[in-house]
């Protein structure tokens, strides 16, 4: 295999239900210290298509910092959770600041977040936005590009009070959260 | 049906495959948004250096003695969608033990447990790009999706790249197991020719006499190392 052009992509292949020890053993969900000044909490529930929770998934989160820097010093910005019984997961973070997007156009504070399982032959990934920034939210580049709005209101997260958003994402049926791919 | 996904094109599996039974209720169903193609190469997570101890990558070490099993070496490179090697990348790896069982207590498979196999290994790739695990060959196993159904041997990967799209999960296989036609899971990947990038070779110079046959898998993740995006002087 000489370096070139074009190499065509491993295929993604689930999970599964059996990655728990080798995947979430030493990756904390708290990308921050719970007494980390500005410290918020990032949680909800997948659900599927019946609407029962998924008590079996994997979720990774990647965000800029609260300077809207991606991987600064001391704060990667990545976090995995499992799911539990109630197909709860969360995190301990701290809110991002704006990054620059394409030609510069600032994207609203926001969450990658990417959901992993059984029965999910490849992960699905979304982002979360903060209901406290409407006027952000309104000139993101890519919450505009999301024409329908039932599901462009999926992206955003609800104030929870006391530092807390909640999240739910639904794989599939009523609801349904929106879902990215990258283009070629 | 539902329109092929940018993904399908390049020979992932689609999110809903009815064989496999579990897409049924976890494979969404509006259509996918795509993303603008300046955030298509956004660099990152680059993720993983401080959490791998040395001996992470040698399965058959981590207790007391030595698990059953035929012995065997894995190895690769790691390659970008350009064939670049992605350095210092992170390589997390799950597996069942030989007879075809996990150590997680959810498996219920009545096969036996080995005490000293955990079956979970990570490392980085160097600056070729190449990892290497040290394991026994995992056995197959049956599961419940249909009557008589069973999992070709295969080993759980998990991998990071250049960039956010380059985040993959898969699973390495072994040459010619009678198995594949009959499994779901390898067949949801609808391409043949993108099968076999699932399925890892015997490799006579990576095997050691005496010792461990070896096998080699390299890997292709998407994304390529981007130009960092432009950002606006304060
Ligand atoms: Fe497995």
């Amino acid at each position: 295999m000489s370096p070139g052009r074009g190499l065509e992509p491993t295929p993604s292949q689930t999970i599964g239900p059996f990655f728990h020890d080798a995947l979430l053993e030493r990756d904390p969900t708290g990308l921050v210290p719970p007494e980390h000044p500005g410290a918020v909490r990032i949680s909800g529930v997948i659900y599927d298509g019946a609407g029962d929770p998924v008590p079996d998934a994997m979720v990774e989160v990647w965000q800029a910092d609260a300077a809207g820097r991606y991987g600064s010093e001391g704060f990667s910005g990545f976090g995995r959770s499992g799911t539990d019984e109630h197909g709860r997961f969360s995190f301990t973070t701290v809110k991002p600041g704006p990054v620059p997007g394409p030609d510069g156009t600032p994207q609203a504070p926001h969450v990658n977040v990417s959901v992993f399982a059984r029965g999910l032959l490849r992960q699905v990934t979304t982002r979360l936005y903060f209901p406290d920034e409407e006027e952000a939210n309104a000139a993101d580049p890519v919450l505009t590009s999301v024409e329908d709005a039932g599901l462009r209101e999926t992206l955003i997260s609800h104030d929870e009070g006391g530092g807390s958003y909640g999240f739910d994402v639904r794989l599939q049926g009523d609801g349904q959260t929106a879902f990215f791919e990258f283009g070629e | 049906m539902t329109q092929q996904t940018v993904g399908e094109a390049a020979g992932h599996p689609p999110y809903l495959y009815p064989d496999y039974e579990s897409t049924r209720l976890r494979a969404p169903k509006e259509p996918l948004i795509i993303l603008p193609k300046a955030l298509s190469d956004i660099r990152g997570p680059a993720y993983g250096r401080g959490t791998v101890g040395g001996l992470d990558y040698d399965l058959t070490r981590q207790h007391g003695g030595e698990p059953l099993g035929e012995r065997i070496i894995v190895t690769g490179r790691v390659l970008d969608g350009d064939g670049r090697p992605v350095r210092g990348g992170l390589v997390e790896v799950w597996q069942a033990n030989a007879a075809g069982r996990y150590t997680h207590h959810k498996d219920a498979h009545p096969a036996p447990l080995d005490p000293n196999f955990s079956g979970a290994g990570r490392c980085l790739t160097d600056d070729e790009g190449r990892y290497r695990f040290v394991t026994v060959k995992p056995g197959a196993y049956p599961w419940k999706n249909h009557d008589n159904a069973w999992r070709p041997a295969h080993i759980h990967f998990s991998l990071f790249g250049p960039a956010f799209r380059s985040r993959l999960i898969s699973q390495m296989y072994f040459p010619g197991d009678p198995l594949f036609e009959h499994d779901p899971i390898f067949q949801s990947v609808r391409d043949p020719e993108a099968r076999k990038r699932m399925i890892s070779h015997f490799d006579l110079e990576t095997t050691e006499p005496e010792w461990a046959l070896g096998y080699r898998f390299d890997i292709v993740l998407e994304g390529r190392e981007a130009t960092p995006l432009e950002r606006p002087h304060a």
